[in-house]
């Protein structure tokens, strides 16, 4: 990205920049003495790499991490480093995990790595492991706690009683709408974890959680969920700045609940609709508000994409690229105190989703 | 259907009428009438001095090129060139795209950097390896100091002396003239719209099942239900002279965007800089998903205008083929852009589906075009004139 791009995104961020560019005496004020810096890094997730047989995998996911890898590098100044939001791999196996990690090698940095479902559930996350180190970690950079948690976790009998072999396991987590699937969770162990890790982190410092399933209930049917999403949230609630980032989902959501705002990442493979309902029980879905301006299936990366995240002072904006597309920048807005979509969110100026028939 | 039918028949009319006059409304068979801009209406007295300004050869540094030296009617409105060659045999780095329909581009130049033909005529004379002048006052001065434009100035534009002629007036006058450069009515056109199924070969008509299915190139080059431009007006990277910058992207795109910043001109840097050239899009948007994109071309009257692509890199309609057919590549073991457009994918054609798709190629050259081209060979050595 250039240093043109960056400004003209920095200045659709409006609000976002305008707080940051406060005299620095105020700023301090609202963070202390940790002053966090700005700094950027890029977000590629969900590329559902998938093994045809020995060496042939299919194109179109390929292309797409591709295509993502080659643009990031394009990325100008450089990002920090780049996050990984998990689902390098279709059905969990060594070949497509390898095969995925071999595109992901042409980045230029640093790359952390998220545990997505279908990175896990062939092997139990084994081979992940081996690649890639552990599946919950935190770091500090620049004045910023980072946080990764393994949010695909579920229930102990449905992981090793219930199943003849490991690929039904994998193949039944991979269905949606499947009414023998399992929700997802952090589970009790990570929990723990995570309690202790911000036990010394002080309050002020902002956070950013990244996790594979959204931290809050979208839609359980196809796990836009997370099933002890509320006791994360409350280990979260202490903290003034928290920005929970997830994968999974493969569109563009945000929200606000509380003190913790949400980004989705796009996919690189495939997008995924919008939910249209959830009857169980109390909806907790945000709002669809700005819906994807369109998807010609005719080219195979509309609709799909990468991201790259501005931190300013603790509040995130994410820049969508999104190929064949019109890149999105959805940025938290201080004055609304929840991110907003900076070009589309007025009625008036949304681009209605074309339909195909 | 049937009103439709008559509508067309009487839209065609109204077209031959003008034929040997230039067209001022109305459209051939096969395209949507002309957009002219409200505020750059068509006269014949514009079009005619817009038809001397696109031949002058006085405003190029070496006073032998014109609009026309390159976009030359006789080479259906193209210089059968790899890329072009401007004053003092100085090469640019791109293939000159034809002028015939490029009213209804919705911009112009393979990257898009203007928004219509005024802008774009602005351009080629104050180019370095184009024209060669300095600056828009060179051009002006040329025209200031001739009695004959100056009176021409005064009829068309109501100027009450040479010092009132400005560049706007002369984009104007040279776009009115090209927006009368106008052709369809192919062997295509009347199969397609005109209810004449024997105008095109069964060849052709097989080719253009290709097009429409399996050789997905209908989904860019647009056929509509009463039209076809043949051209989507966006943007997509096919593969085309990614190897050139292979593996330097990087570099080379932010010393672009650093020396755009610094003010240098993108008309200028791209057709000197061959490296600069292959950004494509990016070069306008600065959108990192654009890198190696360019404009969708019509196909109308291609077989009269090779070589193609933007660098020129490809010699015949069958070689265009081959490279569709291996996903963006010359050869099949060639590497892939790693920037490839999603659209762009391996077609599994047979030969004798690509040869069919050529032969559809062919039914889309208009008649009045195909009478006015001597020549289709393409030209390798330098222009003697």
């Amino acid at each position: 990205m250039s240093n043109m791009n960056r400004r003209r995104f920095l200045k659709t961020g409006g609000a976002v920049l305008a707080a940051s560019s406060l005299p620095l005496s105020l700023v301090e004020v609202a963070f202390g003495k940790a002053q966090p810096e700005n700094f950027s890094f890029a977000y590629i997730s969900d590329s559902h790499i998938t093994q045809i047989k020995g060496k042939e995998f299919v194109r179109n996911w390929d292309r797409g991490l591709i295509r993502a890898v080659a643009e990031a590098n394009l990325l100008d100044p450089r990002p920090d480093f780049i996050f990984y939001g998990g689902d390098i791999a279709q059905l969990g196996k060594p070949e497509e995990i390898d095969h995925g990690l071999e595109i992901l090698a042409g980045l230029r940095g640093d790359v952390h790595y998220v545990m997505g479902e279908h990175d896990y559930y062939l092997d139990l996350g084994e081979h992940w492991r081996k690649r890639l180190g552990a599946e919950h970690y935190s770091f500090d950079h620049k004045g910023v706690h980072v946080v990764v948690l393994n949010s695909i976790l579920t229930y102990h009998d449905w992981t090793y009683d219930k199943w003849d072999t490991p690929m039904r396991r994998m193949k039944e987590m991979a269905r949606l709408d499947n009414p023998q699937g399992s929700p997802f969770m952090v589970g009790d162990e990570q929990r723990e974890w995570l309690r202790k890790d911000l036990a010394k982190v002080s309050k002020n410092t902002p956070l950013v959680i990244l996790s594979h399933s959204p931290l809050q209930k979208i839609y359980k049917g196809w796990n836009f969920w997370t099933e002890d999403a509320e006791q994360v949230q409350a280990l979260l609630k202490p903290f003034d700045k928290v920005t929970v980032l997830y994968g999974h989902v493969h569109q563009i959501e945000y929200n606000q609940i509380g003190n913790i705002s949400f980004n989705s990442a796009m996919a690189t493979a495939w997008p995924w609709p919008y939910p249209a309902s959830f009857t169980q029980e109390a909806s907790y879905m945000p709002k669809l508000t700005v819906a994807m301006n369109r998807a010609d299936p005719f080219f195979e990366r509309d609709a799909t994409g990468w991201q790259f995240i501005n931190m300013h002072t603790g509040d995130v904006d994410v820049h969508y690229l999104l190929p064949d597309n019109r890149n999105r920048v959805v940025a938290f807005d201080q004055k609304q105190g929840h991110p907003v979509d900076t070009n589309y969110q007025p009625e008036s100026a949304r681009i209605p989703p074309q339909h195909h028939f | 259907m049937t009103s439709l039918s008559t509508y067309r028949r009487v839209a065609l009319c109204i077209f031959i009428a003008g034929l040997g006059s230039p067209v001022v409304n109305g459209a051939p068979l096969g395209l949507p009438p002309v957009p002219i801009p409200a505020d750059n209406p068509q006269t014949p007295a514009k079009i005619e001095l817009g038809d001397r300004l696109y031949h002058e050869t006085r405003f190029s540094a070496d006073g032998k090129v014109s609009c026309s030296t390159c976009h030359e009617k006789d080479k259906a409105f193209t210089d059968h060139r790899r890329v072009s060659e401007g004053h003092d045999g100085l090469l640019g780095t791109r293939n000159a795209p034809t002028v015939i329909n490029a009213a209804y581009m919705k911009t112009l130049f393979w990257d898009g950097r203007e928004p219509d033909l005024e802008g774009q005529s602005k351009q080629p004379p104050v180019n370095p390896v184009e024209g060669g002048l300095p600056n828009h006052e060179a051009l002006l001065e040329v025209i200031r100091n001739d009695p004959s434009y100056v009176e021409a100035f005064k009829e068309v534009f109501g100027v009450n002396d040479a010092s009132e002629i400005t560049i706007d007036q002369y984009a104007d006058a040279i776009a009115s003239f090209e927006r009368t450069i106008i052709a369809g009515d192919s062997p295509f056109d009347r199969y397609q719209y005109g209810g004449d199924k024997s105008a095109m070969s069964e060849a052709a008509i097989r080719g253009l099942k290709v097009f429409t299915g399996q050789g997905r190139c209908v989904s860019c080059h647009i056929i509509e239900e009463t039209q076809a431009l043949f051209t989507d007006n966006r943007f997509h990277n096919i593969g085309v002279g990614f190897k050139n910058i292979q593996g330097r992207e990087a570099v080379i795109a932010g010393e672009f965007v650093k020396a755009k910043n610094a003010g240098a001109d993108v008309d200028k840097t791209v057709l000197a800089d061959p490296d600069a050239s292959e950004l494509g899009r990016f070069a306008v948007s600065e959108n990192i998903n654009q890198v190696g994109a360019f404009k969708t071309a019509s196909l109308r009257n291609i077989a009269l205008t090779a070589p193609y692509m933007h660098d020129g890199s490809q010699k015949t309609l069958e070689d265009m083929v081959t490279f569709y057919n291996n996903g963006g590549r010359v050869k099949e073991d060639d590497p892939f852009s790693p920037f490839l457009s999603g659209g762009i994918r391996p077609l599994n054609l047979s030969d004798q589906q690509q040869a069919d798709l050529v032969e559809f190629l062919k039914a889309l050259t208009s008649p009045e075009i195909a009478e006015q081209v001597t020549s289709t060979e393409i030209i390798t050595e330098k222009r003697s004139d």
